[in-house]
């Protein structure tokens, strides 16, 4: 049942996907962008990550669809006539894809209880978790507790991100210019 | 956005409903999915949609682009201000048993306060972004659309 | 190859598939914006091959019952990869923000948010440059 689940909504992924490569309309391109952001988010449920899919679907679907509409708006409508078809960039991608196919081999099938990722710290987590803590949420606990670390970088990331944006497009250099035309 | 009525009705009645979520999905993160990083992003979305439909003016009014950037630096602040705080106390950065008695209280408030913190520097992040994009004047005409 | 071992690895060949229809979007695309929706695409697939690592079968999210009474026989799934790619989504929308700033700001300097016709007016910035260079030069270089 599971596997159903998954193949349905990998079919429609990658229509998306395809259609997002056919459109030249970059209002439609966008807006599937967060179909596909909805989808990925209904995938992350059937893998457990209720967390991420909840991140997922508020950030895909909502903010990032938002930025892209805002900069269609201070850019273009539509996409130029497509380049004549070069192989190369296909042979690149094929010749990744299978490179990393081959790779996957190795992995441990998925879903399996005695995979590496699953015997070394993952069960130690969720063994301590409640007497270290006594958050429920074992998400939670780690990370803001257990890789508090981690958290705090992010956070100055997205900091460091939204001051780079305000930098580029956010009227200071603006302001700038005024005050210099003011002194002339 | 003058003549879309039904999307400023709906918009008025769906706003409130969306911060009251972002503000349980923050402070009842330690008990069901949630967090500061999903609280930011709703919370962000909801004053976004505002924006969008009643015009970047009026949710201007509402959250002034000189507090959300300071918004967003005291939110990073409050998440390593934690950390300092049990350092003051004698433990390791960013070790909240030291912020009450028993350490599983301590660890509670810690977790509160960093998501807090999270989630104050997420929504106001967010936030910004838009209203540097909005803040442009736009290329495409309305009607082009 | 089996059909179990067909079966486990299935999902991560299909991650691979869309991971590389994002891929192939940003290098055969030359429109920006729709470079950045192709790398959005290839973010999104990394993620869930991530989760997907985590995933263990007939587990549930790892949420315990509020009251901490928990059932040993229950299976959770690996809570470390949800919390890894959870706070990477929210730096990618970020991120991305970035990079739809910089295509604005592109936009503002060249007109164009096309590869081809940034390209040429590149070029043509480097002749004239040369040219002035070559004069200033005594025509010499």
């Amino acid at each position: 049942m599971d596997v159903l689940i998954n193949l349905v909504l990998f079919g429609m992924m990658v229509t998306t996907a395809l259609a997002i490569l056919r459109m030249r309309r970059l209002f439609a391109v966008v807006m599937l962008s967060g179909v596909f952001s909805l989808l990925s988010a209904l995938l992350f449920v059937t893998l457990d990550a209720v967390d991420v899919a909840f991140t997922e679907a508020a950030v895909g679907a909502g903010i990032s669809t938002v930025l892209l509409l805002g900069t269609m708006a201070l850019t273009s409508r539509k996409e130029k006539m497509p380049r004549k078809f070069s192989p190369i960039p296909l042979l690149v991608v094929v010749v990744t894809g299978a490179v990393l196919i081959y790779g996957t081999l190795d992995m441990p099938s998925f879903g399996s209880a005695d995979s590496p990722a699953q015997t070394h710290v993952a069960a130690q987590y969720l063994e301590r978790t409640p007497k270290d803590t006594g958050v429920p949420n074992v998400v939670t606990a780690i990370l803001a507790s257990y890789r508090g670390y981690d958290t705090f970088g992010e956070t100055v990331v997205v900091f460091t991100a939204a001051v780079g944006v305000l930098i580029l497009i956010g009227g200071f250099a603006r302001r700038r210019d005024e005050e210099e035309e003011g002194t002339d | 956005m003058r003549h879309h009525l039904i999307l400023r009705v709906i918009t008025k009645l769906i706003v409130p409903p969306i911060l009251l979520f972002a503000l349980y999905v923050q402070f009842h993160g330690d008990y069901s999915p949630g967090g500061g990083f999903q609280a930011g992003v709703i919370f962000a979305a909801a004053l976004i949609l505002f924006g969008i439909v009643f015009g970047l003016r009026k949710v201007k009014r509402v959250l002034p682009p000189w507090l959300v950037i300071r918004l967003a630096a005291f939110g990073v602040l409050l998440y390593g201000g934690t950390g300092v705080v049990s350092l003051f106390v004698g433990k390791a950065f960013l070790d909240y048993s030291a912020l009450a008695a028993y350490p599983k209280d301590g660890q509670h408030y810690g977790i509160i306060a960093v998501e807090l913190g999270v989630g104050i520097a997420v929504a106001t992040v967010m936030v910004a972004i838009y209203y540097a994009f909005a803040s442009r004047p736009p290329r495409i005409n309305d009607e082009d659309w | 190859m089996t059909l179990e071992f067909i079966l486990g690895h299935l999902n991560y060949w299909l991650f691979i598939i869309l991971m590389m229809t994002g891929f192939y979007i940003v290098v055969s695309r030359g429109n920006y914006v729709k470079k950045i929706v192709g790398l959005n695409i290839f973010q999104v697939s990394v993620f869930m091959f991530y989760i997907s690592i985590g995933k263990v079968q007939g587990g549930t999210a790892p949420i315990f019952p509020v009251d901490l009474n928990i059932d040993p026989n229950v299976v959770y799934s690996n809570p470390l990869p949800h919390v890894l790619i959870l706070t990477a989504i929210v730096v990618g929308v970020a991120t991305t923000a970035l990079g739809l700033a910089l295509v604005v700001r592109i936009r503002e300097e060249y007109g164009s948010i096309e590869e081809d016709d940034i390209l040429e007016i590149e070029q043509h910035i480097q002749a004239e440059e040369n040219s002035e260079h070559g004069s200033a030069m005594g025509g010499r270089a």
